[in-house]
């Protein structure tokens, strides 16, 4: 063993760091500029010939790009040729995949944006047609109906959802494979069949639709989505903090309520805003249970009541140019309640992991 | 030198629940058989409403082609069946997954493999906010955005494929076509299918992956000998997934497809059926007779969707279990 002096060596010139995984800046230069060449060609080719359009220019792109990657690629051995042709098909079913979303962001925001007036936040539509002046009116009596169901929903579901979820996974009775199997498949149930069964049972039974009516099959849609986020928070509770408390002479229902439940506080919160954000824009159930109202309902089993889905689809119906901007507002505001619920969501349920 | 031990045995557990307990795992097993005794009576009460419909026209309820709602002194006797629009159903549906699984699997390989780190983790969170967008803001999208596209690929097809009698056209009207109802339901399948592909794809044991490179394959060559294969049956319960959405999904259709009573394979056209959207369409004004039907209808949906969908969630599961 030596000891050396590292003052007395001397010091060898330290490398600067190369990053030999990035491209080259003449290479991304080449690129930028291999870009602009294709685009500008599909432009032109757009404009020559009958192509027309975004659409016409993108997949004019497309297979200029396809075409000049094949002639390149007839210098290539067969596997680079092939990995080339590849990344470029999956480059282009990815952009494919996400076009038709940013679409729908981006037409919903300045659609919506542009139909957006103050008072659609505070009045309602018993004065106004569909066809007045934006100016006029509003969907604040739509907004309070949603919410109204959405909330009786909640309230019914999240119970109903927790206990599904202990049992899943700390009862683990002889139906656990039973259940959670049921509540898969449940997930899948469209829409219009949960407000079709709630429309023979209970509207049937009360002669009445209800906001009420609307909260059960909201509720119907929303129980799997609670059951399934409840159980994989409860998955997440380390085994460690049960045993502790069966040893130190805790029942069964005692750690449960006391130790595992208020561990996961947040993420039962989660699940709640989960399911909400889940059902807040469902039509089709709400069509044929609450139907729609033009003014303010409080009483959820008065009658028939406005909610921010039916508002907009009623515009929808109508179709004048004036509706339609006001559909557009209204899917605005509640694209951005969605939104907003899984933001919110995704913030409590940050706080659970530390 | 050996010692013969006798080998530990494993000491029998005898759990004895208090009464408390007792009282606890009874309401939360009630609590969580809701869901099951909900699903059943979901079923057994469209039946029950439905069955006189079924019990009337039998197998033709499937079958026929009309709905002919009868006379109340009834000589016109009530004649309801739901083919065509069953019809319809299924071919939307396939030709919103004809797009929508290339369109995922691209996707979620670009994803996982292909994107850099800071676009991937902006892609993702975009993913899951698609998924969450209501489907009637795509029906929404669809019928003043999408369409005016989708009538121009429809026109496009018909000028050249036209000779092939699915894309074949006599009214030259593309608007409200089962392909553009199809293509709006792609847009809307594709977050679901996308993120169980992706969430399969990222379970590949990067190992495997690895060797694929040191073996000097090119990334095509390790995404077509492990990734694909590995994640097949994940895709394929996605894909059924998207399926029963798509099957199911009420007013993204209704607001892009003009039904029609009568069975056609012209996919150009603006004419083609979703029974969901017939609920929707005839519940307004229906005769009590015709809600019975649409009831009927209803079950029929029922049956179909939870049946693909049950399928579906084994097939995920299996393969969930298999490379956990």
């Amino acid at each position: 063993m030596s000891i050396v002096n590292e003052a007395t060596q001397p010091l060898a010139p330290v490398p600067t760091p190369t990053q030999p995984w990035k491209r080259p800046k003449s290479a991304q230069r080449k690129d930028l500029t291999f870009a602009t060449v294709v685009a500008v060609a599909a432009a032109i080719f757009v404009l020559i010939t009958g192509f027309a359009g975004v659409d016409g220019w993108l997949f004019a792109s497309f297979f200029l790009v396809l075409g000049i990657t094949l002639v390149r690629g007839r210098k290539l051995i067969a596997k680079e040729r092939r990995n080339n042709v590849a990344s470029l098909l999956i480059a282009s079913a990815a952009i494919a995949a996400f076009i038709p979303w940013m679409s729908i962001f981006v037409s919903v925001l300045i659609k919506g944006a542009k139909g957006l007036r103050p008072n659609f936040l505070y009045s309602d539509m018993r004065t106004t047609t569909p066809d007045d002046v934006l100016s006029m009116g509003g969907a604040a009596h739509a907004i309070l109906g949603s919410l109204i169901m959405v909330i009786i929903a909640t309230l019914i579901t999240l119970p109903l959802g927790i206990l599904s979820g202990v049992y899943l996974t700390e009862v683990r009775g002889r139906f656990t494979n039973v259940v959670r199997f049921v509540i898969q498949s449940m997930s899948g149930v469209p829409s219009i069949v949960a407000g079709l069964f709630i429309y023979t049972t209970y509207v049937n039974a009360t002669n009445s639709f209800s906001a009420l009516a609307g909260s059960f099959a909201l509720g119907i849609l929303m129980l799997p989505t609670v059951a399934r986020t409840s159980e994989e928070v409860l998955k997440l509770v380390p085994d460690d903090l049960r045993s502790a408390s069966f040893a130190l002479g805790a029942r069964q229902w005692r750690t449960t309520m006391m130790i595992v439940l208020p561990t996961v506080r947040s993420g039962l919160i989660t699940a709640a805003i989960l399911g909400t954000a889940r059902v807040v824009g469902e039509t089709a159930p709400l069509l044929l249970t609450s139907l729609s109202n033009t003014s303010f309902i409080f009483n959820p089993v008065q009658g028939p009541i406005g909610s921010l889905p039916m508002y907009i689809f009623g515009l929808l119906q109508i179709g004048t140019e004036n509706a339609i901007n006001r559909a557009w507002a209204g899917s605005l505001i509640l694209l951005l309640l969605v939104f907003g619920l899984f933001s919110l969501a995704r913030y409590v349920g940050g706080k659970d992991k530390r | 030198m050996s010692i013969a031990a006798p080998l530990p045995q494993k000491r029998e557990l005898n759990v004895v629940y208090s009464r408390g307990d007792k009282v606890f795992r009874g309401i939360v097993t009630a609590g969580a058989m809701t869901s099951l005794i909900l699903l059943g009576l979901i079923g057994f009460f469209l039946f029950i409403r439905g069955a006189e419909v079924f019990a009337s026209s039998g197998f033709k309820f499937i079958t026929g082609s009309n709905w002919n709602v009868g006379s109340e002194d009834g000589v016109i006797p009530n004649d309801f069946s739901i083919g065509p629009m069953l019809l319809g159903t299924v071919v939307v549906s396939i030709i919103a997954l004809i797009f929508a699984v290339p369109m995922s699997i691209g996707g979620a390989l670009f994803l996982e493999f292909y994107a850099p780190q800071r676009l991937r983790k902006i892609l993702v969170s975009l993913l899951d906010l698609a998924a969450a967008i209501p489907s009637l803001i795509f029906g929404l999208w669809g019928v003043q955005i999408f369409t005016s596209f989708g009538e121009r690929w429809a026109n496009f097809l018909a000028d050249w494929l036209g000779w092939l009698p699915i894309f074949n056209s006599i009214s030259d009207n593309f608007g409200r076509s089962p392909f553009v109802a199809g293509l709006v339901l792609a847009a809307l399948i594709t977050p679901i299918t996308t993120s169980v592909a992706r969430e399969v794809y990222s379970r590949t044991p990067r190992e495997l992956i690895d060797t694929c490179y040191a073996l000097g394959s090119s990334k095509w060559g390790a995404i077509k000998t492990v990734v694909i294969p590995f994640g097949k049956s994940g895709v394929v319960g996605g894909a059924m997934l998207g399926l029963g959405r798509a099957l199911g999904e009420t007013v993204a259709v209704y607001l892009v497809l003009n039904l029609n009573f009568r069975y056609t394979f012209r996919i150009l056209e603006s004419e083609g059926g979703n029974v969901a959207s017939l609920i929707a369409t005839k519940f307004g004004e229906a005769t009590p007779d015709e809600l019975k039907a649409l009831v009927a209808a209803g079950f029929v949906l029922f049956v179909l969707t939870l049946s693909v969908n049950m399928v579906a969630s084994r097939i995920v599961n299996r393969s969930a279990r298999a490379t956990a």
